[in-house]
């Protein structure tokens, strides 16, 4: 097994890194700890400069205008892409574009039209409308939402509860029940029209994540065509599980990157800070810590690395892409935390990012799949059917 | 937690009494006609002080002032806005400016 990376993906590494910190981490040190967004013009001048690098929309097919790039090289670049303040939930403010919802990749070709391709433009923005009030975990057992035929028309009527974007969004993927009788078997998804009557957002979920909120959603008797349906009838779970183990992916990678970035800083501070006549970098208790983040990290990274590389082999990942998730997201919590431990009350503080990162790195442990739930796929693995 | 800011108003003038927390706050006028949302963020001097105090001097027509502390304040803050034009179809004359606000239907 070759572990070294190729010309290309160093070369990509080198830019996206040099990107980071010349054009990001400047901008960063004039903008609130909490912002998510950049100034319209810098983020203006930012896209030009990653189209002008051919990174712009990453992650979309090459069949759609994207480049073609392996998911071990985006998992890569996406490690870079988290290394600063805001990179866990908003990696380089977004310059470096988006596939956005990919379930629309498996829309009919009117949909790709309507929905998909100004999506793609920037033109159209979307939601993921799937868990609700009564749970997020086993999202086909816990939907209740309803979804009623009438004619060339479904009435919808429920809510939704975690959802973000979908207060700006033009349209969003909503999972409703269209049979009571079935579990995952009696699931649908619709693209709803936000403008569409009878949907409406309720409130703002304020969560750790200060920084970019979730929203709360109701439908009254909201009437959508049934050509919004996406895929086939009862069959909208599929559509939701089918991206979720890719997703988790980068999702563990941008824990990696926010954890290099944390103990890089520690790297740096621990020669420099003295304690009772000596630097803490000679202390034991404190270079085992910077050990132990290490390890965290590399353990992380090799077993991201490994469910990408399955996945672009085209071999079954969803367990080792369960194993990255759970073992990135918690390995990263563990080295912000240390390293708010060696930095002291600066680390709590608002003039540095750990703070950000121990409240926004909680959430990666329940989002995309709570840990449990990822060891409840590896355990399904181990054990076979005896599990399902 | 309520939409709105329901907290009571009071009168500016002994803004030195106010929390350096960080958080969110209006100002109105005599009416109570809100003129201006703003928030106090982690680079605030001195939290909510110091930042209604600088609000008040951009609003000489401010006569009342309320404010939540949250740590939350650049989301709280973008709710309040967008709970206002909800509610009164504009945003405050003093944050008239302010764009990519999403659309709330609070009820």
């Amino acid at each position: 097994m070759d572990l070294s990376l190729t010309e290309e993906q160093e070369l990509l590494i080198t830019t996206v890194r040099r990107f980071v910190r010349e054009e990001i981490l400047p901008l960063e040190q004039h903008l609130d700890p909490d912002a998510d967004e950049l100034e319209p013009e810098d983020r203006a001048r930012l896209v030009e400069k990653t189209r002008a690098m051919g990174l712009y929309g990453l992650d979309i097919p090459p069949e759609y205008g994207g480049p073609e790039l392996d998911l071990v090289t985006r998992t890569l670049l996406a490690i870079e892409m988290s290394q600063h303040r805001a990179g866990l939930y908003a990696p380089c403010y977004g310059v470096f574009g988006g596939a956005g919802l990919a379930q629309l990749f498996e829309a009919t070709e009117e949909q790709k039209e309507r929905y998909l391709y100004p999506m793609l433009h920037g033109e159209k923005k979307g939601f993921f409308g799937l868990t609700e009030p009564s749970g997020g975990s086993d999202p086909a057992r816990a939907i209740r939402t309803r979804a009623v035929r009438d004619g060339d028309h479904w009435v919808i009527n429920g809510s939704k509860i975690f959802i973000s974007g979908a207060d700006k969004a033009d349209f969003g993927l909503v999972f409703a029940r269209t049979d009571p009788e079935k579990g995952r078997g009696g699931v649908t998804c619709f693209i709803v029209d936000t403008d569409t009557p009878g949907f409406h957002v309720r409130r703002i979920v304020h969560t750790l994540r200060a920084a970019r909120y979730a929203t709360e959603l109701s439908f009254e008797d909201m009437r959508v065509p049934h050509a919004n349906v996406l895929g086939e009838v009862n069959k909208g779970f599929a559509i939701a599980n089918d991206r979720l183990s890719r997703q988790r992916i980068p999702y563990a990678a941008g824990c990696i990157g926010v954890a290099i970035k944390a103990h890089e800083m520690a790297l740096e501070y621990v020669p420099q800070r003295e304690t009772f006549g000596a630097p803490l970098s000679t202390r034991q208790a404190v270079q085992w810590m910077l050990v132990d983040n290490e390890i965290d990290i590399r353990q992380a990274r090799w077993l991201t690395l490994e469910a990408a590389h399955r996945a672009d082999r085209g071999e079954d990942f969803r367990k080792e892409a369960a194993m990255a998730k759970l073992v990135a997201t918690e390995a990263a919590s563990r080295v912000v935390d240390r390293c708010i431990q060696m930095f002291g009350g600066y680390g709590v503080s608002k003039d540095f990012p750990f703070e950000r990162w121990y409240r926004e790195m909680r959430i990666r442990r329940i989002g995309e799949g709570p840990s449990e739930v990822q060891r409840h796929i590896i355990a399904r693995d181990l054990l076979g059917a005896s599990l399902r | 937690m309520a939409v709105r800011l329901d907290k009571p108003w009071r009168g500016c003038e002994a803004i030195d009494r106010l929390p350096g927390h960080m958080g969110v706050f209006e100002l109105a006028d005599q009416t109570g006609a809100v003129l201006y949302v703003g928030y106090a963020g982690g680079r605030s001097r001195f939290g909510l002080r110091s930042e209604i105090a600088d609000a008040l001097g951009r609003f000489p027509d401010a006569a009342l002032v309320r404010y939540e502390v949250t740590t939350a304040y650049l989301t709280r803050w973008q709710e309040l806005l967008m709970a206002h034009r909800a509610d009164r179809g504009a945003l405050p004359p003093g944050n008239a400016d302010v764009s990519g606000l999403g659309r709330l239907s609070p009820g």
